[in-house]
Protein backbone atom coordinates (compact mmCIF):
# COMPACT_ATOMS: atom_id res chain seq x y z
CA UNK A 1 0.00 0.00 0.00
CA UNK A 2 1.31 3.53 -0.65
CA UNK A 3 1.86 6.24 1.45
CA UNK A 4 0.18 8.65 -0.63
CA UNK A 5 -1.56 9.16 -3.91
CA UNK A 6 -2.24 12.75 -4.86
CA UNK A 7 -4.03 13.00 -9.03
CA UNK A 8 -4.31 16.64 -9.76
CA UNK A 9 -5.00 17.73 -7.01
CA UNK A 10 -5.39 21.59 -6.78
CA UNK A 11 -5.95 23.58 -2.84
CA UNK A 12 -6.85 26.89 -2.30
CA UNK A 13 -7.33 28.49 0.97
CA UNK A 14 -10.45 29.92 1.72
CA UNK A 15 -10.70 33.57 1.38
CA UNK A 16 -7.02 33.21 -0.36
CA UNK A 17 -7.17 34.94 -4.33
CA UNK A 18 -5.18 31.65 -5.83
CA UNK A 19 -3.97 28.02 -5.62
CA UNK A 20 -1.57 26.98 -2.83
CA UNK A 21 -1.72 23.74 -4.50
CA UNK A 22 -1.54 23.86 -8.22
CA UNK A 23 -2.44 20.26 -10.37
CA UNK A 24 0.14 17.90 -7.76
CA UNK A 25 0.29 14.43 -8.86
CA UNK A 26 2.46 12.83 -6.09
CA UNK A 27 3.06 8.99 -5.42
CA UNK A 28 5.27 8.54 -1.77
CA UNK A 29 5.42 4.86 -1.45
CA UNK A 30 6.17 3.73 2.29
CA UNK A 31 9.56 3.08 3.94
CA UNK A 32 11.17 6.18 2.44
CA UNK A 33 12.86 9.49 3.90
CA UNK A 34 10.86 12.51 1.28
CA UNK A 35 13.17 15.73 1.82
CA UNK A 36 10.63 18.22 0.37
CA UNK A 37 12.48 21.58 -0.97
CA UNK A 38 11.34 24.71 -2.28
CA UNK A 39 11.13 28.83 -1.29
CA UNK A 40 8.95 29.87 0.89
CA UNK A 41 5.26 30.11 -0.65
CA UNK A 42 6.28 27.19 -3.28
CA UNK A 43 3.82 24.67 -0.88
CA UNK A 44 5.64 23.13 1.26
CA UNK A 45 3.90 23.53 4.39
CA UNK A 46 0.34 23.21 2.10
CA UNK A 47 1.72 20.11 0.82
CA UNK A 48 2.18 18.65 4.85
CA UNK A 49 -1.10 20.25 5.68
CA UNK A 50 -2.91 18.37 3.27
CA UNK A 51 -1.30 14.97 4.12
CA UNK A 52 -1.82 15.29 8.02
CA UNK A 53 -5.52 16.23 6.92
CA UNK A 54 -5.66 18.93 8.42
CA UNK A 55 -6.87 19.92 5.07
CA UNK A 56 -9.76 20.07 4.71
CA UNK A 57 -10.60 19.60 8.39
CA UNK A 58 -8.83 21.96 10.13
CA UNK A 59 -7.58 24.67 7.27
CA UNK A 60 -10.71 25.37 5.03
CA UNK A 61 -10.39 25.77 1.55
CA UNK A 62 -11.30 24.10 -1.97
CA UNK A 63 -9.90 20.62 -2.73
CA UNK A 64 -10.08 19.78 -6.09
CA UNK A 65 -8.74 16.13 -7.60
CA UNK A 66 -8.01 13.14 -5.56
CA UNK A 67 -5.66 12.48 -2.45
CA UNK A 68 -5.29 9.14 -0.86
CA UNK A 69 -3.58 8.67 2.30
CA UNK A 70 -2.77 4.68 2.96
CA UNK A 71 -4.72 4.00 0.88
CA UNK A 72 -7.84 5.47 1.71
CA UNK A 73 -9.64 8.59 0.49
CA UNK A 74 -8.86 11.48 2.48
CA UNK A 75 -12.12 12.22 3.21
CA UNK A 76 -13.15 9.37 4.45
CA UNK A 77 -10.61 9.57 6.76
CA UNK A 78 -11.82 10.33 10.39
CA UNK A 79 -9.68 13.20 11.38
CA UNK A 80 -8.92 11.76 15.07
CA UNK A 81 -7.92 8.22 13.68
CA UNK A 82 -5.63 10.06 10.81
CA UNK A 83 -3.55 12.18 13.94
CA UNK A 84 -3.14 8.76 15.22
CA UNK A 85 -1.67 7.31 12.06
CA UNK A 86 0.18 10.23 10.82
CA UNK A 87 2.61 11.96 13.24
CA UNK A 88 2.91 15.70 12.79
CA UNK A 89 6.12 18.23 13.94
CA UNK A 90 5.10 21.67 12.83
CA UNK A 91 7.26 24.28 11.63
CA UNK A 92 6.56 26.81 14.54
CA UNK A 93 7.04 24.69 18.25
CA UNK A 94 5.14 27.94 19.19
CA UNK A 95 2.12 25.96 17.37
CA UNK A 96 2.78 22.51 19.01
CA UNK A 97 3.22 23.12 22.53
CA UNK A 98 0.40 22.59 24.73
CA UNK A 99 0.79 25.39 26.92
CA UNK A 100 -1.03 23.50 29.69
CA UNK A 101 2.18 21.57 31.03
CA UNK A 102 4.38 22.74 33.68
CA UNK A 103 6.79 20.70 33.19
CA UNK A 104 8.89 19.59 29.94
CA UNK A 105 8.85 16.27 30.83
CA UNK A 106 4.62 16.20 31.26
CA UNK A 107 4.96 18.06 27.50
CA UNK A 108 6.52 15.38 26.29
CA UNK A 109 4.22 12.98 28.07
CA UNK A 110 0.83 14.42 26.90
CA UNK A 111 0.60 12.59 23.83
CA UNK A 112 1.53 9.41 24.73
CA UNK A 113 -1.03 9.49 28.01
CA UNK A 114 -3.76 10.73 25.37
CA UNK A 115 -3.31 7.54 23.35
CA UNK A 116 -3.72 5.50 26.62
CA UNK A 117 0.04 4.22 26.88
CA UNK A 118 0.99 2.91 30.36
CA UNK A 119 2.75 5.08 32.89
CA UNK A 120 5.92 3.08 33.07
CA UNK A 121 6.43 2.94 29.20
CA UNK A 122 5.65 6.76 28.76
CA UNK A 123 8.85 7.23 31.21
CA UNK A 124 10.95 4.55 29.23
CA UNK A 125 10.17 6.69 26.21
CA UNK A 126 10.52 10.56 27.45
CA UNK A 127 14.10 9.43 28.95
CA UNK A 128 14.99 7.82 25.95
CA UNK A 129 14.24 10.84 23.33
CA UNK A 130 15.24 13.29 25.79
CA UNK A 131 18.48 11.43 26.11
CA UNK A 132 18.97 11.07 21.95
CA UNK A 133 18.44 14.91 22.12
CA UNK A 134 20.59 16.55 24.99
CA UNK A 135 17.47 17.71 27.13
CA UNK A 136 17.07 15.93 29.90
CA UNK A 137 18.12 18.89 31.70
CA UNK A 138 15.67 20.41 30.72
CA UNK A 139 12.85 17.74 31.60
CA UNK A 140 11.94 19.30 35.02
CA UNK A 141 11.53 23.01 33.59
CA UNK A 142 8.47 25.14 32.55
CA UNK A 143 8.03 24.45 28.77
CA UNK A 144 7.16 28.50 28.93
CA UNK A 145 10.64 29.49 29.70
CA UNK A 146 12.42 27.67 27.02
CA UNK A 147 14.62 29.08 24.40
CA UNK A 148 13.27 28.93 20.57
CA UNK A 149 15.53 26.12 19.83
CA UNK A 150 14.93 24.16 23.19
CA UNK A 151 11.15 24.73 22.24
CA UNK A 152 11.79 22.83 18.75
CA UNK A 153 13.68 20.11 20.20
CA UNK A 154 10.36 19.88 23.21
CA UNK A 155 7.99 20.10 20.29
CA UNK A 156 10.36 17.25 18.16
CA UNK A 157 10.23 15.09 20.79
CA UNK A 158 6.70 14.67 22.19
CA UNK A 159 5.86 14.00 18.51
CA UNK A 160 8.87 11.28 18.16
CA UNK A 161 7.71 9.63 21.08
CA UNK A 162 4.44 8.81 20.03
CA UNK A 163 5.78 6.37 17.36
CA UNK A 164 3.30 6.74 14.65
CA UNK A 165 4.24 4.97 11.78
CA UNK A 166 4.00 7.98 9.47
CA UNK A 167 5.64 11.49 10.32
CA UNK A 168 5.02 14.31 8.62
CA UNK A 169 8.01 16.76 9.86
CA UNK A 170 8.21 20.90 8.43
CA UNK A 171 11.41 22.10 8.98
CA UNK A 172 12.41 20.93 12.32
CA UNK A 173 15.64 22.58 13.05
CA UNK A 174 15.00 26.12 12.13
CA UNK A 175 16.54 27.27 15.19
CA UNK A 176 18.88 24.65 15.96
CA UNK A 177 22.76 25.14 15.58
CA UNK A 178 24.48 22.21 13.45
CA UNK A 179 25.01 19.82 16.25
CA UNK A 180 21.28 19.83 17.68
CA UNK A 181 20.33 19.58 13.65
CA UNK A 182 22.57 16.26 12.81
CA UNK A 183 21.34 14.97 15.91
CA UNK A 184 17.87 15.67 14.61
CA UNK A 185 18.72 14.02 11.24
CA UNK A 186 20.62 11.01 12.81
CA UNK A 187 16.61 10.45 14.46
CA UNK A 188 14.99 10.79 11.75
CA UNK A 189 17.40 8.40 9.63
CA UNK A 190 16.98 5.64 12.30
CA UNK A 191 13.07 6.00 12.12
CA UNK A 192 13.25 5.28 8.78
CA UNK A 193 15.39 2.58 9.02
CA UNK A 194 13.01 1.31 11.69
CA UNK A 195 10.54 0.66 8.69
CA UNK A 196 8.72 4.23 9.89
CA UNK A 197 7.27 6.65 6.83
CA UNK A 198 8.69 9.88 6.76
CA UNK A 199 8.01 13.63 4.81
CA UNK A 200 10.19 15.93 5.73
CA UNK A 201 10.78 19.90 4.87
CA UNK A 202 14.09 20.78 5.54
CA UNK A 203 15.86 24.50 4.30
CA UNK A 204 19.35 22.62 5.08
CA UNK A 205 20.15 20.99 1.89
CA UNK A 206 23.48 19.68 2.81
CA UNK A 207 21.48 17.73 5.49
CA UNK A 208 18.99 16.93 2.83
CA UNK A 209 21.81 15.39 0.59
CA UNK A 210 23.10 12.77 2.83
CA UNK A 211 19.91 11.57 4.72
CA UNK A 212 16.68 12.05 2.31
CA UNK A 213 15.93 8.91 -0.25
CA UNK A 214 13.77 10.73 -2.87
CA UNK A 215 13.07 14.63 -3.10
CA UNK A 216 10.21 16.54 -3.93
CA UNK A 217 11.11 19.79 -5.56
CA UNK A 218 8.18 22.48 -5.21
CA UNK A 219 8.04 26.04 -6.77
CA UNK A 220 4.60 27.80 -7.20
CA UNK A 221 2.46 25.44 -5.80
CA UNK A 222 3.36 23.06 -7.97
CA UNK A 223 5.82 19.58 -7.66
CA UNK A 224 8.37 20.97 -10.37
CA UNK A 225 10.49 17.01 -9.56
CA UNK A 226 10.53 14.12 -7.74
CA UNK A 227 13.20 11.46 -7.85
CA UNK A 228 16.24 10.19 -6.21
CA UNK A 229 18.02 12.84 -4.28
CA UNK A 230 21.07 12.33 -5.85
CA UNK A 231 19.47 12.67 -9.60
CA UNK A 232 17.18 15.67 -8.34
CA UNK A 233 20.35 17.59 -7.40
CA UNK A 234 21.76 17.32 -10.56
CA UNK A 235 18.83 18.20 -12.19
CA UNK A 236 18.16 21.81 -13.32
CA UNK A 237 14.43 22.01 -11.67
CA UNK A 238 16.57 22.89 -8.61
CA UNK A 239 17.63 25.99 -10.28
CA UNK A 240 14.27 26.94 -11.55
CA UNK A 241 13.17 26.49 -8.02
CA UNK A 242 15.81 28.87 -6.15
CA UNK A 243 16.49 25.52 -3.96
CA UNK A 244 20.39 25.91 -3.01
CA UNK A 245 22.42 22.85 -3.80
CA UNK A 246 25.17 21.26 -1.89
CA UNK A 247 28.07 23.12 -1.42
CA UNK A 248 30.06 19.80 -3.29
CA UNK A 249 27.14 19.96 -5.84
CA UNK A 250 28.32 23.06 -7.42
CA UNK A 251 32.34 22.42 -6.81
CA UNK A 252 31.25 20.03 -9.37
CA UNK A 253 29.47 21.92 -11.65
CA UNK A 254 32.14 24.80 -11.32
CA UNK A 255 34.63 21.95 -12.32
CA UNK A 256 32.30 20.98 -15.29
CA UNK A 257 32.18 24.52 -16.31
CA UNK A 258 36.11 25.12 -16.53
CA UNK A 259 36.48 21.47 -18.43
CA UNK A 260 37.42 19.50 -15.46
CA UNK A 261 33.99 17.80 -14.95
CA UNK A 262 34.26 14.58 -12.64
CA UNK A 263 32.16 12.33 -14.75
CA UNK A 264 29.64 12.08 -12.03
CA UNK A 265 27.80 15.04 -9.81
CA UNK A 266 28.90 14.21 -6.22
CA UNK A 267 25.89 15.54 -3.35
CA UNK A 268 27.80 14.82 -0.35
CA UNK A 269 30.98 15.49 0.46
CA UNK A 270 32.58 11.47 0.60
CA UNK A 271 31.42 11.86 -2.42
CA UNK A 272 32.99 14.83 -3.90
CA UNK A 273 36.34 13.90 -2.28
CA UNK A 274 36.41 10.00 -3.78
CA UNK A 275 35.71 11.91 -7.11
CA UNK A 276 38.61 14.40 -6.44
CA UNK A 277 41.19 11.97 -5.00
CA UNK A 278 40.32 9.29 -7.73
CA UNK A 279 40.77 12.88 -10.44
CA UNK A 280 44.28 13.15 -8.79
CA UNK A 281 45.64 9.92 -8.90
CA UNK A 282 45.09 9.66 -12.34
CA UNK A 283 46.55 12.97 -12.96
CA UNK A 284 49.99 11.79 -10.96
CA UNK A 285 50.11 9.02 -12.98
CA UNK A 286 49.79 10.59 -16.12
CA UNK A 287 52.13 12.96 -15.36
CA UNK A 288 55.12 10.39 -13.89
CA UNK A 289 54.10 8.59 -17.54
CA UNK A 290 54.77 12.07 -19.07
CA UNK A 291 57.96 12.03 -16.85
CA UNK B 1 33.74 55.51 16.45
CA UNK B 2 33.19 52.26 17.77
CA UNK B 3 31.76 50.06 20.65
CA UNK B 4 34.96 49.05 22.60
CA UNK B 5 34.37 46.39 25.41
CA UNK B 6 37.45 46.68 27.61
CA UNK B 7 37.57 43.53 29.97
CA UNK B 8 33.64 43.36 30.17
CA UNK B 9 32.50 40.30 32.33
CA UNK B 10 28.94 39.73 32.82
CA UNK B 11 27.57 36.96 35.46
CA UNK B 12 24.00 36.47 35.51
CA UNK B 13 21.91 36.84 38.80
CA UNK B 14 21.79 32.50 39.30
CA UNK B 15 26.21 33.18 38.96
CA UNK B 16 26.52 32.03 35.80
CA UNK B 17 29.33 34.13 34.27
CA UNK B 18 28.23 33.91 31.03
CA UNK B 19 31.42 36.56 29.45
CA UNK B 20 34.49 36.48 30.90
CA UNK B 21 37.34 39.40 30.09
CA UNK B 22 36.10 40.37 26.85
CA UNK B 23 37.94 42.64 24.72
CA UNK B 24 36.57 44.04 21.47
CA UNK B 25 35.69 46.80 19.13
CA UNK B 26 33.40 47.21 16.72
CA UNK B 27 34.00 49.81 14.25
CA UNK B 28 31.36 52.05 12.07
CA UNK B 29 30.33 50.37 8.74
CA UNK B 30 32.05 47.06 9.60
CA UNK B 31 30.25 43.87 9.48
CA UNK B 32 31.48 41.49 12.37
CA UNK B 33 30.09 37.50 12.90
CA UNK B 34 30.29 36.53 16.62
CA UNK B 35 30.70 32.33 16.48
CA UNK B 36 30.73 29.41 18.89
CA UNK B 37 28.62 26.90 20.18
CA UNK B 38 25.45 27.79 22.57
CA UNK B 39 26.70 28.55 26.04
CA UNK B 40 29.69 30.36 24.27
CA UNK B 41 28.59 33.86 25.56
CA UNK B 42 27.90 35.33 22.01
CA UNK B 43 24.42 36.38 22.96
CA UNK B 44 25.37 37.89 26.46
CA UNK B 45 28.36 39.84 24.44
CA UNK B 46 25.73 41.51 21.52
CA UNK B 47 23.24 42.28 24.63
CA UNK B 48 25.80 43.66 26.42
CA UNK B 49 26.76 46.07 23.28
CA UNK B 50 23.38 47.65 23.41
CA UNK B 51 22.80 48.03 27.03
CA UNK B 52 20.10 45.40 27.20
CA UNK B 53 22.76 44.04 29.76
CA UNK B 54 25.30 45.52 31.75
CA UNK B 55 28.91 44.55 32.76
CA UNK B 56 29.01 43.45 36.16
CA UNK B 57 33.14 44.25 35.36
CA UNK B 58 35.11 46.13 32.52
CA UNK B 59 33.43 48.78 30.33
CA UNK B 60 31.65 49.49 26.88
CA UNK B 61 31.63 52.62 25.29
CA UNK B 62 29.46 53.52 22.21
CA UNK B 63 31.17 55.83 20.35
CA UNK B 64 33.23 57.42 23.44
CA UNK B 65 30.65 57.03 25.82
CA UNK B 66 30.32 54.67 28.60
CA UNK B 67 27.00 52.47 28.29
CA UNK B 68 26.95 52.52 32.71
CA UNK B 69 24.62 55.09 33.31
CA UNK B 70 22.68 55.52 30.07
CA UNK B 71 19.08 53.78 29.80
CA UNK B 72 18.73 51.15 27.79
CA UNK B 73 16.24 52.82 25.86
CA UNK B 74 18.37 55.82 24.87
CA UNK B 75 21.73 53.40 23.91
CA UNK B 76 18.86 51.67 21.76
CA UNK B 77 18.84 54.26 19.46
CA UNK B 78 22.38 54.17 18.57
CA UNK B 79 22.67 50.25 18.78
CA UNK B 80 19.77 47.88 17.10
CA UNK B 81 19.28 44.32 18.40
CA UNK B 82 16.98 42.18 16.25
CA UNK B 83 15.83 38.96 17.92
CA UNK B 84 16.30 35.41 16.67
CA UNK B 85 12.68 35.01 17.19
CA UNK B 86 10.71 37.31 15.32
CA UNK B 87 7.86 36.40 17.69
CA UNK B 88 9.68 37.76 20.57
CA UNK B 89 10.15 41.52 19.17
CA UNK B 90 6.66 42.36 17.52
CA UNK B 91 3.81 43.16 19.30
CA UNK B 92 1.73 45.26 17.09
CA UNK B 93 -1.71 43.88 15.51
CA UNK B 94 -0.40 44.90 11.61
CA UNK B 95 2.63 45.45 10.02
CA UNK B 96 2.48 49.35 9.56
CA UNK B 97 1.73 50.02 13.12
CA UNK B 98 4.65 48.00 14.13
CA UNK B 99 7.17 50.13 11.84
CA UNK B 100 5.49 53.51 13.99
CA UNK B 101 6.52 52.22 17.30
CA UNK B 102 9.68 53.63 17.21
CA UNK B 103 8.83 57.47 15.27
CA UNK B 104 6.23 57.43 17.65
CA UNK B 105 8.01 56.64 21.24
CA UNK B 106 10.18 59.34 19.82
CA UNK B 107 7.59 61.80 18.68
CA UNK B 108 9.13 62.01 15.03
CA UNK B 109 6.66 64.09 12.88
CA UNK B 110 4.81 62.48 10.02
CA UNK B 111 7.02 63.47 6.79
CA UNK B 112 10.17 62.20 8.87
CA UNK B 113 7.93 58.84 9.90
CA UNK B 114 7.21 58.19 6.30
CA UNK B 115 10.63 58.50 5.11
CA UNK B 116 11.91 56.36 7.92
CA UNK B 117 9.63 53.53 7.04
CA UNK B 118 10.00 53.61 2.87
CA UNK B 119 13.55 53.16 3.50
CA UNK B 120 12.74 50.52 5.79
CA UNK B 121 10.32 48.47 4.11
CA UNK B 122 12.43 49.07 0.63
CA UNK B 123 15.78 47.95 2.58
CA UNK B 124 13.32 44.46 3.19
CA UNK B 125 10.70 43.98 0.56
CA UNK B 126 8.15 43.74 2.99
CA UNK B 127 6.04 46.29 1.06
CA UNK B 128 3.25 43.81 -0.10
CA UNK B 129 2.61 42.76 3.70
CA UNK B 130 2.31 46.44 5.47
CA UNK B 131 -1.65 45.81 6.15
CA UNK B 132 -1.07 42.20 7.13
CA UNK B 133 -1.35 41.16 10.90
CA UNK B 134 2.07 40.02 11.40
CA UNK B 135 0.98 36.34 12.89
CA UNK B 136 -0.45 35.56 9.50
CA UNK B 137 2.87 36.32 7.71
CA UNK B 138 4.87 33.11 7.21
CA UNK B 139 8.21 33.18 9.41
CA UNK B 140 10.70 34.93 6.84
CA UNK B 141 8.46 37.30 6.27
CA UNK B 142 7.81 38.18 10.01
CA UNK B 143 11.77 38.13 10.44
CA UNK B 144 12.16 40.32 8.22
CA UNK B 145 9.46 43.04 9.48
CA UNK B 146 11.57 42.46 12.56
CA UNK B 147 14.38 43.91 11.01
CA UNK B 148 12.69 46.99 9.28
CA UNK B 149 11.22 47.70 12.27
CA UNK B 150 14.79 48.37 14.06
CA UNK B 151 16.01 49.96 10.72
CA UNK B 152 13.41 52.25 10.81
CA UNK B 153 15.41 53.52 14.06
CA UNK B 154 18.40 55.45 13.23
CA UNK B 155 21.03 53.40 14.40
CA UNK B 156 24.81 53.44 13.47
CA UNK B 157 24.98 49.55 14.58
CA UNK B 158 22.42 46.48 13.70
CA UNK B 159 22.85 43.51 15.37
CA UNK B 160 21.16 40.56 14.06
CA UNK B 161 20.65 37.57 16.21
CA UNK B 162 21.03 34.23 13.62
CA UNK B 163 19.26 36.25 10.73
CA UNK B 164 19.71 33.53 8.05
CA UNK B 165 17.59 30.61 10.33
CA UNK B 166 14.52 29.61 8.24
CA UNK B 167 15.56 32.20 5.53
CA UNK B 168 14.98 30.16 1.84
CA UNK B 169 17.30 31.12 -0.88
CA UNK B 170 15.59 34.41 -1.92
CA UNK B 171 15.72 35.54 1.42
CA UNK B 172 19.46 34.96 1.95
CA UNK B 173 19.44 36.86 -1.13
CA UNK B 174 17.19 39.53 0.10
CA UNK B 175 19.39 39.99 3.43
CA UNK B 176 22.67 40.03 1.93
CA UNK B 177 21.32 43.11 -0.65
CA UNK B 178 20.06 44.81 2.58
CA UNK B 179 23.56 44.66 4.62
CA UNK B 180 25.14 45.74 1.43
CA UNK B 181 22.85 48.72 1.48
CA UNK B 182 23.82 49.20 5.41
CA UNK B 183 27.40 49.00 4.98
CA UNK B 184 26.90 51.94 1.95
CA UNK B 185 25.73 53.96 4.58
CA UNK B 186 28.05 53.28 6.93
CA UNK B 187 25.74 51.04 9.36
CA UNK B 188 27.99 48.32 11.46
CA UNK B 189 26.18 44.96 11.19
CA UNK B 190 27.43 42.30 14.46
CA UNK B 191 25.70 39.06 13.68
CA UNK B 192 25.56 35.96 16.30
CA UNK B 193 25.19 32.81 13.61
CA UNK B 194 25.67 29.11 13.13
CA UNK B 195 25.50 29.69 9.38
CA UNK B 196 29.17 29.39 8.68
CA UNK B 197 28.45 29.90 4.51
CA UNK B 198 26.62 33.59 5.43
CA UNK B 199 29.93 33.90 7.93
CA UNK B 200 32.50 33.29 4.82
CA UNK B 201 30.14 35.23 2.45
CA UNK B 202 29.82 38.10 4.20
CA UNK B 203 31.73 38.54 7.03
CA UNK B 204 35.88 39.72 6.61
CA UNK B 205 35.76 39.29 10.26
CA UNK B 206 34.90 36.45 12.58
CA UNK B 207 35.14 36.54 16.05
CA UNK B 208 35.09 32.59 17.72
CA UNK B 209 33.98 32.50 21.14
CA UNK B 210 33.98 29.69 23.85
CA UNK B 211 33.52 29.41 27.86
CA UNK B 212 32.86 33.26 27.22
CA UNK B 213 36.08 34.78 26.17
CA UNK B 214 37.09 35.72 22.38
CA UNK B 215 39.60 32.53 21.51
CA UNK B 216 39.99 33.81 17.55
CA UNK B 217 39.50 37.44 16.08
CA UNK B 218 40.55 37.29 12.07
CA UNK B 219 39.06 36.63 8.77
CA UNK B 220 36.82 33.88 7.91
CA UNK B 221 40.14 31.46 6.48
CA UNK B 222 42.09 32.44 9.53
CA UNK B 223 39.18 30.84 11.94
CA UNK B 224 38.71 27.54 9.67
CA UNK B 225 42.31 27.13 9.28
CA UNK B 226 42.96 26.88 12.92
CA UNK B 227 42.09 23.37 14.26
CA UNK B 228 42.65 24.57 17.86
CA UNK B 229 39.94 27.32 17.59
CA UNK B 230 37.19 25.14 15.96
CA UNK B 231 37.56 22.23 18.33
CA UNK B 232 37.66 24.80 21.06
CA UNK B 233 34.23 26.02 19.50
CA UNK B 234 32.82 23.27 18.16
CA UNK B 235 32.69 24.77 14.55
CA UNK B 236 32.11 22.77 11.53
CA UNK B 237 34.40 23.82 8.87
CA UNK B 238 32.45 24.73 5.54
CA UNK B 239 32.27 21.16 3.23
CA UNK B 240 34.20 22.98 0.54
CA UNK B 241 37.33 23.74 3.32
CA UNK B 242 36.94 20.08 4.90
CA UNK B 243 37.04 19.00 1.19
CA UNK B 244 40.23 20.61 0.70
CA UNK B 245 41.65 20.11 3.83
CA UNK B 246 40.95 16.07 3.41
CA UNK B 247 42.80 15.95 -0.58
CA UNK B 248 45.59 18.06 1.11
CA UNK B 249 44.59 21.05 -0.86
CA UNK B 250 44.69 23.71 0.86
CA UNK B 251 44.14 24.82 4.57
CA UNK B 252 42.90 28.45 3.90
CA UNK B 253 39.90 27.76 1.32
CA UNK B 254 36.28 29.23 2.11
CA UNK B 255 34.94 29.05 -0.76
CA UNK B 256 34.77 26.99 -4.35
CA UNK B 257 36.85 29.54 -6.45
CA UNK B 258 39.94 28.93 -3.53
CA UNK B 259 40.21 25.33 -4.79
CA UNK B 260 38.79 25.35 -8.50
CA UNK B 261 42.63 25.94 -9.56
CA UNK B 262 44.13 23.37 -7.17
CA UNK B 263 42.04 20.25 -8.66
CA UNK B 264 43.93 18.43 -11.87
Amino acid sequence: MDLANLRDVTFTYAYADSAALEGVTLHLERGQLYGVVGTNGSGKSTLCSLLRGLIPHFHKGTVEGTVEILGRNLADWNPAELARTIGCVFDNPFTQISGIKDTVFEEIAFGLENLGVSRSDIVDRVTSISDRLGITALLPKNPNGLSGGQRQKVAFASIIAMDAEVLVIDEPTSQLDPQSSQAVFEIIADLKDRGKSIVLVEHKIDLMARYADRLVVMHAGKVVAEGPTREILAAPAVDAADVPRPEVTDLAFALESVGKGLGTIPVTRPQAEAAIAARMRGAQVHAHHVA
Amino acid sequence: MPITLHDVHHAYPDGTLAVRGVDLTVDRGERLAIVGQNGAGKTTTVKLMNGLLRPTRGTVTIDGQPTAGRTTARIARQVGYVFQNPDDQIFAGDVRTELTLVPRYLRWDAAYTAERVTRAVDLTGIAPHLDSNPNDLPFPVRKFVAIAAILVGTCDYVILDEPTAGLDRPGTRQLLALMDRLRDEGIAVVTITHDMRFVADAFPRVVAMADGTVIADGTAADVFADDDVLARSQLQRLEVAQLARNLHLTDRAIRIDDVLHLIP
